[in-house]
């Protein structure tokens, strides 16, 4: 269906069908790199950049592969783009900023499983949207996971310095907040069209 | 002492090459087989599951045939969708006579496209009956749409007969708020679950306004099926 | 390739059973959540995503192991990927042709299984440093485990988001469902439910034991 307009798909895949917190998508870094604010925005950035260009990447495959009816190959070439999209995001960071490279470290490369990533490509794909609209939503999607992730570092970083009950830490606290939070997004459910 | 370190050979560039090349080849041959050896079982379900949907909007179906209708005529539905054309359903009674014929619609809702197989019979120029195909609307709310009986009737006889050169719908189809419907086109939204009603109410008009005015004019041509 | 002095293991019941409990990659290792969170609104679709992650962890993880003396360590991580979206794509269309009604209710997370963190992890961190046998117990048992873990979520979700499990209705017409829990936040809530459950668990055991030690040591 592709209705939709520009602002209508960006509004959506920000608010209110946020990638982490409503479609469940990019859970991993998601807990993982969140605990710090310093490191949960450059990798939302990082991850944003990713998805655009594998936005980009996927429409033209999915033109060729459709062309040529071998649409069974779709899964592995878009696992194949994305994965050499991060090598090239680790080499620009490696050379123009080393310091972040290093303290994004091992997270970096784990974007290439990221379902956010691969999920964008897979969607647009599914909604049958043009050029426009699936740089839109790439866009819109990164922009959310940015969002979800620099909303939970900031909260995260506060509950450093309360008292939780030790059976609470880690993990489980983490999930607790992303339900919350996630709750509180489903408030933004039909905006956008 | 001296200490040793180890010398970690790179791997010469041609047995990279030969071991792609096997993993690329096994990995093909994998996929094509899976896609090959579940095709005809993957295209049994898909008509079994359009047949059922089918039945269930233009009851008293028996059979059912694929068409793509355009601006110039109606051609049996086969390999790629042209442009501009709209594809139905033409459904036929156990003495080949057409019952209906069914088309999809879909529009935006509250969570996601409300995607709806709706019956259309040429007797009473109108909708006879809806089916949900899929949405991802909120439990308990949107999802009335599947069960609400007032909701539900609103299909039973949907005007949406052509205007006078069969251009377009003389009435669009509209949602109006629950409680104020007046007319046999509008279409009375459940209390509360708007979104999701307006969803269903756009979709047929969309698809109603870009099939009906091509199909009407050649629905006599489908009259008896032909196999 | 195995590192002087690392021994490849042997196969025992400890490589099946490590997934299941000790090594959950669910409840411990917390692992591959978005398909967790996501489809785990109903007990069958639980099931069958753990069942279809299952098949394609351990073909993979098979295939990776066959191939591992093979594979130059330059290109593996993009090579275990390519092989593990192989088996993704296959399992892919056997859903469609088994079910369609379970292909849609599973929707892209089947696709999507080819970035489950547990697969690329099991099959860099086992699967290319053992034989054959003992990558596919481990990943039978990790598969086993994630399924079980998928399931515990499920079946919690859909008992109190829509008052039945497998689709029988448990409490009657009448029950007012907690409607959240079949949606995402729901998701988040019952698998933080649950870790904090094993914790506190954990937490007794481990107090007991202090306990039983400081006896042991008074008496």
């Amino acid at each position: 269906m592709g209705h939709e307009t520009i602002s209508q798909i960006v509004v959506s895949a920000l608010l209110a069908n946020n990638f982490v917190l409503a479609m469940f998508l990019g859970l991993c870094p998601f807990l993982g790199v969140s605990g710090k604010l310093d490191t949960a925005f450059p990798m939302g950035v990082a991850t944003t950049f990713v998805m655009l260009v594998a936005s980009l990447c996927a429409y033209g495959l999915n033109l060729l592969l459709s062309a040529f009816h071998l649409e069974f190959l779709r899964l592995i070439a878009y696992i194949v783009v994305i994965a050499s999209a991060v090598l090239l995001v680790e080499m620009v960071l490696k050379k123009y900023s080393p310091a972040l490279f290093r303290a994004l470290g091992i997270y970096l490369p784990l974007i290439t499983t990221n379902c956010a990533v691969l999920g964008v490509a897979l969607f647009q794909t599914a909604r049958e949207y043009d050029f426009l609209q699936s740089m839109a939503f790439s866009f819109g999607g990164g922009a959310g996971f940015t969002l979800a992730l620099v909303l939970m570092a900031s909260v995260r970083e506060r509950l450093q310095l309360s008292d939780i009950p030790g059976v609470a830490q880690g993990t489980a606290l983490s999930l607790m907040l992303a339900g919350i939070l996630s709750l509180a997004f489903m408030g933004f459910a039909g905006m956008g069209g | 002492m001296t200490a040793q370190v180890p010398v970690v050979e790179a791997t010469p560039t041609t047995s990279m090459i030969k071991t792609l090349g096997i993993v690329a080849t096994v990995c093909g041959l994998i996929i094509v087989g899976a896609y090959q050896g579940t095709y005809s079982a993957v295209a049994a379900n898909k008509k079994i599951a359009i047949e059922r949907a089918v039945f269930k909007v233009i009851p008293g179906s028996k059979n059912i045939s694929e068409f793509y209708a355009m601006p110039n005529g109606i051609a049996p539905a086969a390999g790629e969708t042209p442009p501009g054309a709209v594809k139905f359903y033409a459904a036929y009674d156990a003495n080949d006579r057409l019952t209906g014929v069914a088309a999809e619609a879909g529009a935006k809702g509250y969570a996601d496209v409300v995607r709806i197989l709706y019956g259309y019979s040429q007797d009473c120029r109108c909708i006879i009956g809806i089916g949900v195909v899929s949405m991802r609307e909120t439990p308990g709310i949107g999802d009335k749409i599947l069960t609400d009986r007032q909701f539900l009737a609103n299909f039973t006889a949907l005007d949406v007969k052509l205007n006078a050169d069969l251009s377009a719908l003389a009435n669009a189809v509209k949602t109006v708020k629950h409680g104020t419907k007046s007319h046999a086109w509008e279409v009375e939204a459940i209390s509360g679950a708007t979104v999701t009603s307006k969803a269903v109410g756009k979709g047929i008009n969309d698809s109603a306004q870009s099939l009906l005015p091509k199909l009407v004019p050649q629905i006599e041509k489908l009259r008896s099926r032909q196999s | 390739m195995t590192l002087p002095g690392q021994q490849e293991q042997k196969l025992s019941m400890d490589t099946f059973l490590e997934g299941l409990w000790r090594q959950n990659p669910t409840f411990v290792m917390v692992l591959g959540m978005c398909p967790t969170l996501a489809v785990t609104v109903s007990a069958v679709n639980a099931l069958t995503m753990g069942l279809a992650t299952t098949i394609v962890l351990v073909f993979s993880c098979w295939l990776i192991s066959l191939l591992r003396k093979l594979v130059p360590k330059e290109v593996r991580i993009a090579t275990y990927i390519v092989i593990i979206a192989t088996f993704v794509t296959a399992v892919d269309y056997l859903i469609q042709a088994v079910s369609l009604a379970l292909y849609d209710a599973l929707g892209a997370f089947i696709q999507l299984i080819v970035v489950n963190c547990i697969i690329l992890g099991r099959a860099e961190a086992h699967a290319s440093k053992h034989p054959p046998l003992v990558a596919l117990t481990n990943a039978l048992g990790m598969g086993a485990g994630f399924t079980i873990g998928l399931f515990a979520l499920g079946a919690v979700r859909e008992i109190l988001g829509s008052g039945s499990l497998f689709g029988l209705s448990l409490f009657g017409a009448d029950f007012q469902p907690w409607v959240v829990m079949i949606l995402p936040p729901g998701g988040f809530f019952v698998l933080g439910a649950w870790l904090l459950l094993f914790a506190w668990w954990k937490r007794r055991k481990g107090g007991r034991a202090l306990i039983a030690e400081g006896q042991h040591h008074g008496a």
